[in-house]
C-alpha cells in the first residue's frame, strides 16, 4: 500500500471511532427520520435538510477540523520523522480528515432518503443535496486544515475557523443585500453573480436549488443564478466552483505544510 | 554518525542557534544538554528534518541530508512524549510505521521487552502514559537504525522498563550506532552518555567527553558541571 492509502487508513479507522463523528452521523440520521417521521415529503424533507446542512457542515468541518489538525499535531511530527514525503503525508491526512466527515454527512442524511424513496424526493435533489454536503466537507475541511497550519496559537486558529464560518453563512449574505440595496439603480447582476461563487455555501445551495423546481426559495443571486445559466449550464458552473472551492485552499494548505517548520 | 556544520536558525528577531558545529560519532552515546529554551529540540528538529535551517549542512552517514527525507532511513526518533490518536490499536500504530517503511529489516528485541503483543489489540486512548511510551520506543528502535535520537527517553517509564530502554541503548551503542540523548536528569546520563554537547542561548558552549568536562569544571559529577556551566554562561 503507499503512504496516502496507509495514512488515510489510519485516519479512517480513528475518526469512524470518533464520539463526535459518531454523534454528527446519528444526528443527521435522526433529523432526517424526525421529518419524515413528521409528516414531511420527500422534497420538504429535502428542503428543511438542504437549510440545516448549510449551517452545520461549515461549522463542524472548520472547528472539528481545526481542532483534529492541533491535536494530530505530534503524531504528524512522528510521522514526517519517518522516510516519507511531506506531499504524500500530507494527502493522507487530509484524506483521512476530510473522508470520514464526508461519509458521516452521506450516511447520516442518505439513509432516510434511501429508506423513504417513495415519498417523492426527486433523485436529483437528494443526490445534489449529498454532493453539495460533500462538497462542503471537502472544502471546509481544507480551510480548517490551512487555517491550522497557517498558526500555531489553537485558540487563534479556532477562532479563525469560526470567523470563516460567520463569513460563509451570515455575514456574506448580509454584504449581497446590502450591495443590492444600495446600488439597486445600477446593472448588478454580474457582479453578484462573481458574489455568489465567492461563497462555497451559496455555491452549494444554488446547486441544489437548481435541481429543485423551487425558484422562490432560491434568493437574489440563486434566481439571478439560475436565470443566467439555465439549469444545466449553472448546475456544470456551480459544481466547477465548488471544486475550486476545495482546491484552491487545499493547495495552500499542502504548500503550507510542505514549507513549514514543524 | 551525524555532522552538523555551520547551523543557523532564526524565528524573526530570534537567533536560537547560531553557527552550531557537531558531529555524533558512531559507537557513542552523547547527551546533549543545555538550559530551556537553549535551543536542543530546534536542533533535533533540524536533524530529522521537521525544521528546516537558515544556513548550515547536515550529513548522516556520510550522505548529505536530501529534502524528500530518505536519509531518515538512518534515524530512529524517540520525542519526549507520545501522541497517537486515541481510538487507534497499538498495533494499528505498530503496523502503520512498519508499512511507511517496506523493506527495512526490523528489530523485536524491544517489542518483546515490553510485551507488545499483549497490547496491540488495546485502544491508545485507554494507554497510561508509561506504556504510550514503551510504544514511544518500540518505534524508535524498530529498524536497528544508525542513528538514535531520544528526547527524554526515559520519561513516564517505571524503573524496570527504563532499566530496559538503557540497557538496550548501551547495546545500540556497542554494535557502532550514534545515539544522542537528551534528558534532565544528569545522573542518568552520567550513566549512559560518552560524550556531552551543551547549548546555552543557541551557542554551542561545549562538545566532548564527559571526563573532559569534569576535568575542565573541576567538579565531580555531570550535575554540577552542567551547572557551572550554566552559572559561567549566565555571569558572563
Amino acid at each position: 500500500m503507499n503512504i496516502i492509502a496507509l495514512v488515510l487508513q489510519a485516519g479512517l479507522r480513528d475518526l469512524s471511532r470518533n464520539r463526535w463523528v459518531i454523534a454528527y452521523t446519528l444526528s443527521f440520521l435522526g433529523i432526517a427520520e424526525g421529518l419524515f417521521w413528521f409528516g414531511g415529503t420527500g422534497p420538504q424533507v429535502l428542503l428543511s435538510l438542504l437549510n440545516l446542512v448549510l449551517l452545520v457542515l461549515p461549522l463542524v468541518a472548520l472547528v472539528f477540523g481545526t481542532i483534529h489538525v492541533y491535536a494530530s499535531r505530534e503524531f504528524v511530527e512522528m510521522l514526517l520523522a519517518q522516510p516519507v514525503p511531506r506531499r504524500q503525508l500530507f494527502a493522507g491526512l487530509y484524506l483521512g480528515l476530510a473522508l470520514p466527515l464526508a461519509g458521516a454527512f452521506v450516511v447520516g442524511a442518505g439513509i432516510p432518503f434511501a429508506v423513504h424513496a417513495r415519498e417523492g424526493a426527486s433523485t436529483g435533489g437528494v443526490v445534489a443535496l449529498l454532493a453539495a454536503g460533500v462538497g462542503l466537507s471537502l472544502a471546509f475541511a481544507a480551510i480548517a486544515t490551512w487555517i491550522a497550519l497557517l498558526t500555531d496559537d489553537r485558540l487563534k486558529g479556532v477562532g479563525l475557523a469560526l470567523g470563516v464560518w460567520l463569513a460563509a453563512t451570515v455575514v456574506f449574505d448580509g454584504i449581497v443585500l446590502g450591495a443590492a440595496a444600495a446600488f439597486g439603480n445600477y446593472p448588478l447582476e454580474r457582479p453578484l453573480l462573481g458574489l455568489m461563487l465567492a461563497n462555497p455555501v451559496d455555491v452549494a445551495r444554488v446547486l441544489v436549488l437548481t435541481q429543485l423546481d423551487v425558484a422562490a426559495l432560491m434568493g437574489y443571486t440563486g434566481a439571478l443564478f439560475e436565470h443566467t445559466f439555465g439549469t444545466v449550464l449553472g448546475t456544470s458552473v456551480a459544481a466547477f466552483a465548488l471544486v475550486a472551492w476545495i482546491a484552491v485552499p487545499l493547495g495552500l494548505a499542502e504548500r503550507r505544510f510542505r514549507r513549514r517548520d514543524f | 554518525m551525524i555532522t552538523l556544520d555551520g547551523i543557523r536558525k532564526r524565528y524573526g528577531a530570534l537567533e536560537v542557534l547560531q553557527d552550531v558545529s557537531l558531529t555524533l560519532p558512531t559507537g557513542a552515546v552523547t547527551a546533549l544538554v543545555g538550559p530551556n529554551g537553549s535551543g536542543k529540540t530546534t536542533l533535533i528538529k533540524i536533524v530529522l528534518g521537521l525544521t528546516r535551517a537558515d544556513h548550515g549542512t547536515l550529513h548522516v552517514d556520510g550522505q548529505p541530508a536530501d529534502a524528500e527525507g530518505a536519509y531518515r532511513r538512518a534515524i530512529g526518533y524517540m520525542p519526549q512524549a507520545a501522541h497517537f490518536p486515541v481510538n487507534l490499536r497499538v498495533g494499528d500504530v505498530l503496523d502503520l510505521v512498519a508499512q511507511l517503511r517496506p523493506g527495512e529489516a526490523t528489530d523485536g528485541d524491544l517489542s518483546r521487552a515490553f510485551d507488545m503483543n499483549a497490547l496491540k489489540d488495546k485502544y491508545v486512548g485507554t494507554l497510561s502514559g508509561g506504556t504510550k511510551q514503551k510504544v514511544n520506543a518500540v518505534i524508535a528502535f524498530m529498524f536497528r537504525p544508525s542513528v538514535l535520537i531520544l528526547d527524554e527517553p526515559t520519561a513516564g517509564l517505571d524503573p524496570l522498563s527504563s532499566n530496559v530502554l538503557k540497557e538496550k541503548i548501551r547495546q545500540m551503542r556497542s554494535e557502532g550506532r550514534s545515539v544522542l540523548v537528551t534528558s534532565h536528569i544528569m545522573t542518568e546520563l552520567e550513566s549512559l552518555a560518552d560524550d556531552v554537547a551543551f547549548l546555552c542561548d543557541g551557542r554551542l558552549r561545549f562538545s566532548g567527553s564527559i571526563a573532559d568536562l569534569l576535568g575542565r569544571t573541576g567538579e565531580r559529577s555531570l550535575e554540577d558541571a552542567v551547572a557551572a556551566l550554566m552559572r559561567t554562561d549566565a555571569a558572563a
